[in-house]
Formats: C-alpha cells, sequence, structure tokens
C-alpha cells in the first residue's frame, strides 16, 4: 500500500509503467491537508539550485513547483526567447554544388552572437536590408583556386585553397552605429557550410533579425532544453553479497554503493546518488531484486538540463544567480 | 568405400566433429560481384553478341549474288562493330561519352564496319572498313568508353562510378532491353492439353526458323502435328517418309516393351489403311497435307517437296546430314515414347513452370534477332539494287559499294530500342515493351529494373501456374520483389547471385562425350536406344548417342569443368525417369555459384578467405582451382547442397556460400526481413523504387525530365550486407529519423505520422525536385526557321512586361531566376509557314510572318532556373534545355515510408514544445501509431529499431542482414551498458502537460524514406476554369484544371434523396447550360427567335438545356434523324 504522502509527492516506476504521473494536490482533494496556495509556503519550498554551469551547458535544479509551471520555462526557453539568425540571404553568386536554398537554409541554422535585446523585432513589410535597429548584415565571399606550391598529393587540403567554407570565413557588416556592439557573429568558427572545387566562388550577403523559436527552430537560443523528475530509489530489504553486486550493474555507475558489512562479513548494497540513474528498470529483469527495490521519482523536483547553441545571455549581463 | 578396419582406426572425435564454420565465407560475394557486377547479365550479353554472334550472324549470310550476272558477288569477309563516336561535319568523326548523348539527345552507338570482296565488272575488289550502320552501345561493354575507367577517369566522363551500366542511351532517354523469360526451345516437353490427352511438344529454333511440332493422341493412335499440315498425320506414314519403311523397325525405335507394342500397333494399321507402304508414298500423302505449297521458285516434285517440308520445318532443330533422316526419326520415336510412358504413369508430364525449362533472353539475344533480320533485309536491297542495275548499260561500271546505306541498319536497331516493338520478319514475331526507359527515380529503382525479368506470359490470363513462386527459383529469382496487381509473379527480379550463360561452342563438347563412350546414335539400330542398359545422351536438346556407365560420363565431365577444361557454365545431370544424361551449354539458362563439398569437407577454407580479403585470390581463382563452381536449376536437382555447414553429411555435394543471396537488389535493403511478413517485404521493395534520395555521384550534371533529391540523405543506421555491396550506403534514399512509437493527438489514425516542426526547420525530409523544359529552335523546309525574341515590352512604360520580366537579351531565362506560374521562359517565334516555298512574287518581301510560341512555366509553386543548356542535336536543331528546381519542406500529406511495407502521409506537424522528450531531451522526428504494429507483423521494424539505437550509442553501424545480422540480445546489452532499458523503451515526459507519460514508449531511430508522392503535385480544386470546346462541359483531369466530377453514383444518391434542384444546378447549370430557340410547331431548333423551318417567329420560345444535348440533336440531324421537341407551356401540363 502506497501511502497518501506517496501519491501525491513521488511518481512511482514500475515494471510495466508510471503510475500517478499526475499531480493530484490541488485543494480539497485530500482530506487532511491544506493544499490551498499560500505565498510563504511556496517561498519556503521553492528552490532553484544551479549545479552545473560549464560552457554553454547549464545544469540545474527547480523544487517545489507544479510540472505544468516547470514545462512552461521548458516551452519558453524553446520557443519564445527571441535570439538573432539568418532570415534572408541575397545570393551574388553561388557556383557551388549546393543550391542557393539549401545554402541559405544552413546559413539560417549558423548560431550568431548576438544579444537579442538590442535589437528590435522586424516589420512585416519592410525592404530586406532592414535597418541597424533591427538588422545584422554580414557578408560571405570565397573563391576556391588550386593551390600551386601542392604537388604530388592527393589530399583536397593541400590541393586547393579555400575548399572548404567555414563559418569563420563569415565576415560582419556593422551598419550605422552597429560598430558599438562589439563581438558579434557566429558562435563557432568551424561549422563547414559548403566545399568548392577551384573555380567555384560563393558570395552571398546575409541579414540576421530577431526571431523566436516557435517561428523557426533556429531561432531558438537552445540546442535543447529538457528536465526530468529526480529519481528516488528506495531498498526494501537488505541485500548482500553476489546480489549486492549485481544491483549495483543494474543502475548506472555510482548510483549504488557497496559497503563492507562487518556482521556477515559481504557486500552490503546502499543507494549512494540517485540523481546519476538513468532510469533504465534494469533491476526489474531480476526477480529476486524487483521485489526488493522500490523506484520512484520526485514529482516537484526538476533537473533542468539545457545546452545553449547561442549563448548570448550569460556571457554579457545574466548572472548564475 | 573404406573398409571397416580403416573407420575404425579413425579418430572419434575426428569423425563425429561437426564441419567447422568458414569464417566470412560471404567475402566471396563481394568477389563475386567484383567480377561479374550487378548486370554483368546484360553486359557478358551484348559483349557475345558483338564479338562473336555478329561474327557468326555475317558468316551465316556472307553472300550477295546477282540473277542477273552469275559472275557478280559480294562476299563479306569480316565484320567489325568499333567506339562509340558522333560525325561532326564531313566524315570527321570525334568519339563521344554517355553522358553528352544524354545532354544532346544523341545515340550512344558506333559504326558497324566490314570487310568486303566483291566484282567491279570483271574486277575483283576488297575494301575494307566500310560502314554499314551504327550499333548503339551498351554501356560498360566491352566497346564503351567506360570500360575499365578508374572513378576518377569516370568522373571527367560525367559519369557515375556507381551506375551498372547495361543500358543503351537512344535519343538522348536511357533504354532497359528487359530480360524476357520464356520456355527453353529445342527440348521436349510433354504436358496435358485442354481435352486432357497427353501431347510431347518441341519447338525448334534455328537461325532460320522457328517452328512447333507436336506428337499428340487421338483415338488411341498417335500423330504428328505441325502448323504445314492441313491435318494430323499418322506417325507410321511419317516414319515412312523419313525412310524407316519397315513396321518392326518403327516399333523398335519406340521400344520394345509389350506396352509399346500395343499402343504402336493401331498406328500402324492406320500407316496400311492409308495404303502407305513405301517411302515414296507416305511422301506423297504428306505432300498432300501440306498447307501452303511453295508457289514460287523452281517446280518441284511431290516427294522433293514433302521432304524439303520434313526438312526444314518439322522438328527443325534436328540436323539431317545428306538427307539422311535417321536422327529425327529418332528423336520423332523417342517423342511417342515420352507419351507413351507418361500415358501409363511411368514418367510424369513435365512442369512448364520449372525454372529449369525456362530460358532468359537477354539483350544480345534480342539484338542479335534483330541484327540478322536487318542485316538480310540490307542485303535483299542490295541483290535487288544489283539485279536492276546491271543489265542496264551504264558508263561507269556497277560498283555494289556505292549502294550500301547505312540508314537502314542503324534506324531499324534504333527505332527497336527506342519503341520497344521487337518485330522480326523471318520468325513473324511481333513484341512491343520489349524496352523500357531506365527509370532514375531512384539509384534503387535503376538498379531494380536492370535486374528485371519480363514473362511472355499474357498478363490478362487468370492462372496461378505461372504467377506463383516455383521451388526451384530458389537463389535464383527474388522470391519477395514481384509488383503486386496485373503483374504479379509475371515480372521477377534476379537474385544477387545469378549469372545467365551465354551460347557455348557445341563441337568439342561433341568430341568430349565420344571420347568418354557415347554411343553415335547414326551406329545404332532402334531397339537399343530403349535398352534398360543404357542412358540416351542429349546436347542442348538433340540426341547424341547412348552411353552405358552414365555415372562415369558425369563424373568425367563435371570433374573436366571443375579443372577449367570446358567451361565451367555447361550443366550436365542424369534425368533417371527419362534414363536420359543432358548436357545443356546453351545461353539463357540462369545459375549461381557454390561451394563444393567432398567427403564432408568444403574445399573453400578460411584460408582461402583469407587470402581473398587480402588481394591474393579473386573469385576466379576459385573457380579455376575447382573450389566453386556454377550449377543451373537441372544440375541443382542431381546434387545435395547444404545450407550452413553444419548440415553437411555424407551426401552432401555443394555448400551454400551465403543464404541472403536469394534475395534481390531491393529485398536486400530490409533489415531483419526474415522477421517480417512476407508481403511486406513485397511492399517495400516497390516502395523503395519511390523513395527519393541520390540518384547517382552525377546526378547534378543530369538534365531529367524528372528528378527528386533529398537534401541531406543518410546512409541507413542498420545496414546489410546487401547494402554495402550494391554501394547503397553511398548513394542512401532516406533519412534516420528518431520514433516514438505512441499515439499522438488523433491525427496519426490510419497510419499517419506526426512531424515534429522542429526537426524540418533543420532540414528533416527536405527534398529539390527537378523539372526540364525543352526547346528546339528548327530550320524548316522552306528555309524558314525559328527566332528566339528579347522581352516583350509594356507600351506605355516600355519596360519588359511581368511574365517577360526574366528575359535576357537572347530570350532565355537567365540562371539563379526565381520563375512564377505563367512567366516566360524562352521567347521563342515560328514561321506560320514551314512546308511551303514563300510566294516569291517580286516586289513583296521575303521576310516570313511569325507567330508567338512562348515557352511558359506552369506550377502552383514558383521554380528557380538551376541551369541553362545550349546545344545542338542530331539534327543540327538548336537545343535548349532549362533544368527548373524547387525546394520542399515537408507537409501534411507528404508520403513517407519506413523500410518495412509500412507507409504513411504525414498527419500533423507539431512544433517541438509540444512533442514528447525523454530523460536525456531528446524529442522525436516522426511519432508512429503503435496500431501499424500487430496486423503488419513487421518485427524487423522493432529490431531496425533496436539496432539503430545501440549504433547511435556507440558510433557504429550495426547490421540486419538476412538470416542473419546482429542479435537482439547483443543490441539490448549495448543498450543496458549505456544507461538505456534492454528493450529499448523509454521514459518519456509529454511535452503538453509536461507529466510523465503512463507507458514507456518505444523509442528510436528508424531509417524513414520519403517517396515521391507529394500533396504539392495533386492538389487540385477548380471553382470556374477551361470548358471542353466540343461539349462546352469542364475539363477533366489536374492538367487541364478540370471539374471534379459528379458521377453516377453521386447523381443516384441525390435522386434518392429527392434534391432535383442540386442535380439540375451541377449537372446543367453549372456545367454546360446553353439557352436554344425551339420552335413550338415544328420542334426544331431555331435562332434569334426565329424558326428557319416554319419561317416564322410565332411559336418560338426560349428554353435552357445543357450543350451536350443540343449538340446530340444536331448530330442526330445529321444523320438523318430528327429529333423534335414537343412543347407545352407550364400552366397547361
Amino acid at each position: 500500500m502506497e501511502s497518501i504522502d506517496e501519491i501525491r509527492e513521488r511518481v512511482t516506476i514500475t515494471e510495466f509503467g508510471v503510475t500517478n504521473v499526475h499531480s493530484s494536490d490541488f485543494p480539497g482533494n485530500y482530506e487532511g491537508y491544506d493544499d490551498a496556495w499560500d505565498q510563504k509556503k511556496f517561498e519556503k519550498k521553492f528552490k532553484v539550485e544551479i549545479i552545473k554551469l560549464q560552457g554553454d551547458e547549464l545544469e540545474f535544479d527547480m523544487i517545489g513547483v507544479d510540472a505544468a509551471i516547470a514545462n512552461a520555462f521548458r516551452r519558453i526557453l524553446l520557443a519564445e526567447v527571441p535570439s538573432m539568425a539568418v532570415e534572408k540571404v541575397h545570393v551574388y553568386n553561388n557556383t557551388s554544388i549546393i543550391q542557393d536554398e539549401v545554402l541559405a537554409h544552413r546559413l539560417g541554422l549558423v548560431p550568431i552572437r548576438a544579444d537579442p535585446r538590442l535589437f528590435e523585432y522586424k516589420q512585416p513589410g519592410q525592404d530586406d536590408e532592414g535597418t541597424e535597429q533591427d538588422t545584422l548584415e554580414l557578408h560571405l565571399k570565397v573563391r576556391c583556386t588550386k593551390n600551386v606550391k601542392a604537388q604530388d598529393t592527393t589530399d583536397p587540403n593541400q590541393m586547393y585553397v579555400n575548399h572548404k567554407v567555414l563559418t569563420k570565413q563569415m565576415e560582419w557588416i556593422p551598419k550605422g552605429n552597429q560598430v558599438n556592439l562589439g563581438n558579434i557573429g557566429p558562435v563557432h568558427d568551424d561549422i563547414l557550410l559548403a566545399k568548392l572545387r577551384p573555380g567555384q566562388e560563393i558570395d552571398v550577403r546575409m541579414f540576421c533579425v530577431k526571431g523566436i523559436g516557435k517561428d523557426h527552430a533556429k531561432f531558438s537560443p537552445v540546442a535543447t532544453a529538457t528536465y526530468r523528475l529526480l529519481p528516488e530509489i528506495k531498498l526494501l530489504r537488505e541485500i548482500e553479497g553476489e546480489s549486492a553486486e549485481r544491483l549495483q550493474k543494474c543502475f548506472s555507475p555510482g548510483v549504488i554503493g557497496l559497503l563492507h558489512n562487518k556482521h556477515t562479513g559481504s557486500k552490503q548494497a546502499y543507494v549512494a546518488d540517485a540523481r546519476r540513474d538513468t532510469c533504465s528498470r534494469e533491476v526489474f529483469r531480476h526477480d529476486d531484486l524487483k521485489n526488493a527495490v522500490k523506484l520512484t521519482r520526485v514529482r516537484d523536483h526538476f533537473i533542468y538540463d539545457m545546452s545553449m547553441w547561442k549563448s548570448p545571455y550569460y556571457d554579457s549581463s545574466c548572472p548564475p544567480d | 568405400m573404406k573398409s571397416i578396419e580403416e573407420v575404425m582406426r579413425l579418430d572419434k572425435e575426428q569423425l563425429s566433429a561437426s564441419v567447422k564454420t568458414i569464417e566470412e565465407k560471404w567475402k566471396l560475394l563481394p568477389a563475386f560481384l567484383k567480377v561479374k557486377g550487378l548486370v554483368k547479365q546484360h553486359i557478358d550479353s551484348f559483349n557475345y553478341f558483338i564479338n562473336v554472334e555478329l561474327k557468326k550472324i555475317m558468316k551465316a549470310n556472307d553472300k550477295v549474288t546477282s540473277d542477273a550476272d552469275p559472275n557478280f558477288y559480294l562476299k563479306y569477309l569480316n565484320i567489325y562493330v568499333g567506339m562509340p563516336d558522333v560525325e561532326e561535319g564531313f566524315n570527321i568523326t570525334k568519339p563521344i561519352t554517355p553522358h553528352e548523348c544524354r545532354l544532346r539527345d544523341m545515340t550512344y552507338s558506333a559504326p558497324i564496319t566490314v570487310d568486303v570482296e566483291y566484282t567491279r565488272g570483271s574486277q575483283r575488289i576488297i575494301r575494307n572498313n566500310l560502314p554499314i550502320g551504327r550499333m548503339p552501345i551498351m554501356l560498360r561493354s566491352s566497346n564503351c568508353v567506360l570500360t575499365g575507367k578508374s572513378p576518377a577517369e569516370m568522373a571527367k566522363l560525367n559519369e557515375c562510378p556507381m551506375d551498372p551500366g547495361g543500358y543503351f542511351i537512344v535519343r538522348g532517354t536511357e533504354k532497359v532491353i528487359l530480360i524476357q523469360e520464356q520456355l527453353s526451345k529445342n527440348r521436349m516437353i510433354v504436358d496435358i492439353d485442354s481435352k486432357g490427352n497427353i501431347e510431347c511438344s518441341v519447338t525448334s529454333s534455328t537461325h532460320e526458323k522457328k517452328t512447333k511440332t507436336y506428337v499428340i493422341v487421338k483415338h488411341e493412335k498417335y500423330y504428328l502435328k505441325h502448323n504445314s499440315f492441313s491435318e494430323d498425320l499418322p506417325v507410321a506414314i511419317v516414319f515412312k517418309a523419313m525412310g524407316i519403311e519397315c513396321d518392326q523397325e518403327i516399333v523398335q525405335m519406340v521400344g520394345g516393351e509389350e506396352d509399346m507394342l500395343a499402343a504402336m500397333a493401331p498406328c500402324l494399321e492406320e500407316c496400311h489403311r492409308a495404303q502407305v507402304f513405301t517411302q515414296n508414298q507416305a511422301l506423297k500423302y504428306i505432300w498432300s497435307k501440306i498447307r501452303t505449297r511453295s508457289l514460287w521458285g523452281q517446280k518441284k516434285s511431290k516427294t522433293d517437296e514433302a521432304r524439303e517440308v520434313l526438312h526444314n520445318l518439322v522438328l527443325a532443330h534436328v540436323p539431317v546430314p545428306q538427307w539422311n533422316f535417321k536422327i529425327k526419326a529418332t528423336y520423332m520415336a523417342l517423342m511417342i515414347r515420352r507419351v507413351i510412358l507418361a500415358q501409363t504413369g511411368r514418367i510424369h508430364v513435365d512442369d512448364s513452370d520449372y525454372y529449369g525449362n525456362k530460358r532468359l533472353e537477354l539483350a544480345g539475344q534480342l539484338l542479335s534477332l534483330l541484327f540478322e533480320d536487318l542485316f538480310k533485309k540490307f542485303n535483299a536491297e542490295l541483290k535487288k539494287i544489283a539485279d536492276m542495275t546491271i543489265p542496264k548499260p551504264r558508263a561507269a561500271q556497277f560498283d555494289i559499294v556505292r549502294q550500301m546505306r547505312q540508314d537502314q541498319i542503324t534506324n531499324g536497331l534504333v527505332n527497336a530500342i527506342s519503341t520497344g516493338n521487337w518485330t522480326i520478319k523471318r520468325f513473324k514475331m511481333e513484341r512491343a515493351g520489349v524496352t523500357q526507359v531506365l527509370s532514375r527515380l531512384s539509384y534503387i529503382s535503376a538498379l531494380g529494373m536492370m535486374t528485371r525479368i519480363n514473362s511472355q506470359f499474357e498478363k490478362t490470363r487468370k492462372v496461378s501456374g505461372p504467377r506463383s513462386l516455383q521451388p526451384s527459383q530458389w537463389g535464383l529469382l527474388c522470391p519477395s520483389d514481384t509488383p503486386e496487381g496485373e503483374a504479379c509473379g509475371l515480372v521477377k527480379n534476379l537474385a544477387l547471385m545469378t549469372h545467365i550463360t551465354t551460347d557455348q561452342d557445341e563441337a568439342p563438347l561433341i568430341r568430349l562425350a565420344m571420347n568418354l563412350g557415347v554411343e553415335d546414335i547414326q551406329l545404332l539400330s532402334g531397339e537399343e536406344l530403349s535398352s534398360l542398359q543404357v542412358y540416351i545422351v542429349f546436347l542442348n536438346g538433340n540426341i547424341l548417342g547412348v552411353i552405358r556407365n552414365y555415372k562415369r560420363l558425369v563424373n568425367t565431365f563435371r570433374l573436366l569443368r571443375r579443372a577449367g577444361y570446358i567451361s565451367e557454365f555447361v550443366s550436365i545431370f542424369p534425368n533417371h525417369a527419362h534414363r536420359c544424361v543432358y548436357i545443356a551449354a546453351d545461353g539463357g539458362r540462369v545459375c549461381r555459384p557454390y561451394i563444393i563439398v567432398q567427403k564432408r569437407r568444403p574445399f573453400v577454407t578460411s584460408k582461402h578467405i583469407e587470402e581473398l580479403s587480402q588481394g591474393f585470390r579473386s573469385f576466379e581463382d576459385f573457380l579455376r582451382e575447382g573450389l566453386v563452381e556454377y550449377l543451373d536449376v537441372n544440375e541443382e536437382n542431381d546434387c545435395m547442397i547444404a545450407l550452413y555447414e553444419a548440415d553437411i553429411t555424407g551426401d552432401t555435394t555443394h555448400l551454400e556460400i551465403e543464404p541472403f543471396t536469394i534475395l534481390g537488389v531491393c529485398a536486400g535493403l530490409i533489415p531483419y526481413p526474415h522477421h517480417n511478413q512476407s508481403p511486406r517485404i513485397t511492399y517495400q521493395c516497390a516502395m523503395g523504387k519511390q523513395a527519393m534520395g541520390t540518384i547517382g555521384l552525377n546526378q547534378r550534371n543530369r538534365i531529367d525530365t524528372l528528378m527528386y533529391l533529398l537534401a541531406y540523405p543518410h546512409a541507413p543506421l542498420v545496414k546489410s550486407k546487401t547494402i554495402e555491396l550494391i554501394n547503397f550506403d553511398k548513394l542512401p534514399a532516406g533519412q534516420n529519423a528518431t520514433v516514438a512509437v505512441m499515439s499522438f493527438s488523433a491525427y496519426d489514425i490510419e497510419d499517419a505520422l506526426i512531424l515534429n516542426k522542429a526537426s524540418l526547420d533543420r532540414g528533416f525530409g527536405r527534398c529539390l525536385v527537378y523539372h526540364k523544359q525543352t526547346v528546339t529552335v528548327k530550320r524548316y523546309a522552306n528555309q524558314t526557321f525559328d527566332k528566339l525574341m528579347g522581352a516583350k515590352l509594356d507600351e506605355t512604360t516600355s519596360k519588359p512586361k511581368w511574365a517577360y520580366q526574366l528575359l535576357e537579351f537572347d530570350g532565355i531565362v537567365a540562371p539563379g531566376d526565381c520563375v512564377e506560374n505563367r512567366q516566360v521562359l524562352v521567347n521563342k517565334s515560328m514561321p506560320t509557314v514551314t512546308i511551303a516555298p514563300l510566294p516569291s512574287a517580286p516586289g513583296q518581301s521575303r521576310e516570313p510572318q511569325y507567330k508567338e510560341v512562348p515557352i511558359m512555366y506552369k506550377g502552383p509553386v514558383p521554380s528557380y532556373v538551376e541551369k541553362v543548356l545550349l546545344t545542338s542535336n542530331p539534327d543540327e536543331a538548336f537545343l535548349i534545355k532549362i533544368l527548373l528546381r524547387q525546394t520542399r519542406r515537408p507537409e501534411i500529406g507528404d508520403k513517407f515510408s519506413s523500410r518495412h511495407g509500412q507507409k504513411g502521409v504525414c498527419g500533423l506537424i507539431v512544433p517541438q514544445q509540444d512533442m514528447p522528450f525523454t530523460d536525456q531531451g531528446i524529442c522525436p522526428d516522426i511519432i508512429m501509431n503503435p496500431h501499424g504494429y500487430p496486423s503488419r507483423m513487421t518485427v524487423g521494424k522493432l529490431m531496425e529499431l533496436l539496432g539503430g539505437k545501440a549504433g547511435v550509442l556507440e558510433g557504429k553501424f550495426h547490421y540486419g542482414t538476412a538470416f542473419g545480422g546482429d542479435r537482439i540480445e547483443d543490441l539490448s546489452e549495448v543498450l543496458v551498458r549505456n544507461g538505456f532499458n534492454y528493450l529499448g523503451k523509454d521514459f518519456v515526459t509529454s511535452g503538453i502537460t509536461g507529466e510523465p507519460e503512463e507507458a514507456y514508449i518505444y523509442f528510436g531511430p528508424i531509417y524513414y524514406q520519403k517517396l515521391k508522392h507529394m500533396v504539392l503535385d495533386k492538389m487540385h480544386a477548380r471553382a470556374k476554369g477551361p470548358r471542353a470546346i466540343l461539349t462546352r462541359q469542364p475539363t477533366e483531369g489536374r492538367a487541364r484544371d478540370g471539374g471534379l466530377r459528379l458521377g453516377e453514383m453521386e447523381r443516384d444518391c441525390l435522386i434518392g434523396y429527392g434534391a432535383s434542384m442540386l442535380l439540375l444546378e451541377r449537372l446543367m447549370i453549372s456545367s454546360d447550360a446553353f439557352e436554344v430557340d425551339v420552335c413550338g410547331q415544328c420542334g426544331l431548333i431555331g435562332y434569334s427567335g426565329w424558326c428557319k423551318y416554319c419561317e416564322s417567329s410565332k411559336e418560338v420560345s426560349t428554353l435552357k438545356m445543357p450543350y451536350a444535348c443540343k449538340l446530340l440533336f444536331q448530330e442526330l440531324q445529321s444523320m438523318n434523324i430528327i429529333p423534335r421537341l414537343s412543347l407545352k407551356k407550364y400552366n397547361e401540363l
């Protein structure tokens, strides 16, 4: 029998499905519980902890909110936080093997380093080139030639000059006062845009605008933003010896630790760090172990994981607190 | 045999040990394909034709004489086919590449030249290298510029190194001569006719003639049936006509057994009753039954004529040396014997669906038939010219070489290949649809076409026999790859390792057989043929003789073949029921290689395979050393073939190389097909040909009428050996999509798929569609020519009109332009008069009048101009090809399919934030409804997902090869190692609510194909639009912007419902309502309120009717039928 607390606070992982998936702590649903909204209670319970902020990776915990709120953050990150991306491409010359539209599509997906807060949304009906308030202009002009010095080689890197078109060849052309904006350009220098052969040339001008992920995935500031619930593992009985080792193997490394039990002289399993578990449910394949553990996840503990492919926010002003 | 002691002395373990598996013996396959190639059958056959058969044809028809001058002759000494070239101007030729032919709408052909010796007047002249015509050249054949070229050299020629070749380029289109399947020629087939009687038939086929001879049973007597006789001939009479006059001899030939005697007695009696006793009488009897006697030529006696028919037409393939009919009589006797044996149940009737009785006709054979016909016609024409010109006195001496015209043979060959109509006069053969345009929709569709086999069987007949899968097709034809519906089972595909033989020289085989103890048939009496001690030996359907120890003959033959003394494609096998040994060396038999096993030991060992992979050994070495040999269908029946090493027993003679080679090219793409329900494989075989992706490395240099490419094609994560062998991983058609098997939003019912919008934004399923527009600028017979004009200007602004905006000064659009509906691509003007000469009255200008014929772009979506080709075609006309391009992202209604015959259209495109996601934050690209699984039973797809997921996690490709592939246990192990559930089911959170899903979701990559059917090409609706001229009703069909028909069944619904006014509106008002003035007096149609018939306007009233009705009345009137309308006032009804 599960206690009411468990139903309220945990999502249960069973062998063939997940139970208690819905939050049920709305006012009046449980006798003896006061689920009415209370600012103080919320403030006490709500917590955001940043676990990791490294390069473009961010991991933080959000504790004490409902799934709907947590999901809203995720959805907003994906779809509604603006960023800058190439929207229009003027092709002056493209003799490469990549078709104009495909090249434009590729350029659109290149993450651009620019703080979208400094720009306006471009109003519909304006011409492509836009104004300095809403448009960034980039230029890419590459021509591939034969490397005269190269001899007796079949390596294209040596035979040709400029046979790879990379994002580092994209050149920002500041408009008006944009010069003061600082370092603007592609986030990564080594994204391959096209390959050329001698005589082929790409000459394009790109116009970046501010947009949101709902409109096109290229405007989404995150590569992905996601969360998972904090796993929780309970050992229902003591597990020792060979089965303890087997249990350890059933979980991700570091989840189950082994203690030396002084009384029996064998190894005893304990839950070291349930957070690391990937919920592979491998333990349910062992008939003797499957009743010895209870797998649950904490309903209101969300472990967010996001990688920001355009990270303009944190490196300028947004503090990690 | 080993003695018992010897066996006892053997090590026990050695005896009981199972045969060790040969590591990686599948490596023989790439070696085989390296030598043979995927379409080697076609190329071999064509090479044989131009290098060997052509010379034979020339030798058989090498002399042209004239009736007018007995001294005149023209003799062909030799014949050659050169390398493909093109004539540029006067007698200047330059070599040509296949790609140039494709682009310039030319024929990839080479000159056929001959060396001749002939007389001019009294002189004898030898001339070398005279062209007589041009031969279309098969790509990658011995005379093609591509043979032996490295990939880099291919690239220089604009050719894809992965392209299989084996097709022709005729007038710019790629044409395949499909493999034709037919019953083998020159073989006795015992069958049951429509009346239930047993008959034995032989279709004789020689270079000259093609006839069919039957031995039938009628009233318990045996008759010879042949087309050239008006009546069936009693066999005894035919025997007598062939010189076997003695009744005893006749019966002896058929057989001395009691029942044979009994069966033959009525025949002999009938012969006596017909008063035929001598050869002369028999011949006269036969003469009287000849259907069409030769009317012209020299007058011959009756007996000679009858003898000639027996010689030339009856059993035409059996030789009659010096008018000695012995062999032919023996052959006929054997036919009778077979019928009697079948009647008494001692042998079974032959199965005409059995694949050993089938021969495949390839491009070479078909072309040689056609060429011989054309060559004969060419010679006949020369003879006619000689006959006509020689008697006339002329200043210059008659020189036959001047009369040789090239175009007859050239056009004959080119027209046949480009239309597919194979007309061969001497066989009275007319076949349509022999060639097809090579489908370049995808690489697989092109490959699939090269392995296709077309059956000669009519498609309309509803018999199951020829359509069903025959056990004898094992390993030779793909059991799955056949179309559905009409052509099901009649169109087949070759399996991966199938080889088709070409003709072999018979003479050395005859000599060898004689040396091995075969006794010549000429030296034997009839009795000895049916003796129980001997087996009759056949070579290619002709009786060679008899052998006492047939086992020795067969074994020695096989030994010699393995040793390489006779061709590896000669097959020999005994048939114990027939008491015959058949040696086959004819072309068109299907065969495949097997590893030879002797004394439980396969000849191929791991050591050999190692040497193979190190490159010390080729497939030919295996053949030459007798480790591997080819078996055809008939010889397979005399062998014991083990599927795996573990199955080898003491009787085993051969070992299969790899089981997955029973599948063909298309079925080989499917991962884990052995876990799928069989029809699903068949569906995928059809759908793989519609998948877009890459069609060749030279795809961007091609200008095709229609070409679909994928923007980002993937190599499949779960591969098979076949995929690697056919280079599908280098020219893929599909993408690895992350699939979640779950229900979502009800827009996924009935196999619809849910797509992730963000995936589409990032390029999933994005495709490029290329269209071609061709314009020719011609010069006409009356010296007028087409003109390209610049843009048309607007009168007021004198700027180009919108439709002409994109034109450059030359009147053609430029690459990079975006053309919209109704914009002009090429502004062409054509003279109004093109045939009649221009009026040349003095003073009148000779300037011809022009009419505008601009070539406009049509389409709901604009296209970009990819490239413009300006060139000339072989008729010296200016040729402009414009390649247009569209980029399309998937939309609702586009069709997708996995590799398991599971197709579905996109039902909804969902933004990424609404998509479910896993703990890692992975969103699916595609959501598939789980209801697609239970009824289809495509377990292979489930396994593909596991394989793909495991491959993604560890960064490698897994194999899903048929009858093998990576084991599920291993794949699960990989998943568990990487922290995933072993079943492949993930913990998933709903993207809409943010709460976890109650079920674990089967989640992982599956290879998805985008099929060519897209809504953009199909969408159609109309409010008003064009009407047909004749009936004034809306046009039909999407291409003509037609209306949507309210058909008769819809009409019935409206009648049933009683919606009469709606009916009236749909059928008349919205369609072809027309006001007519009808005269109430005469009931005829008048006009403008006036009746011409009554000369009055008194009773004329106006009414509405369908224009089609009015048209009917007028048409009836034109046939002297007067339809009269009787009118009444509506209030007088």
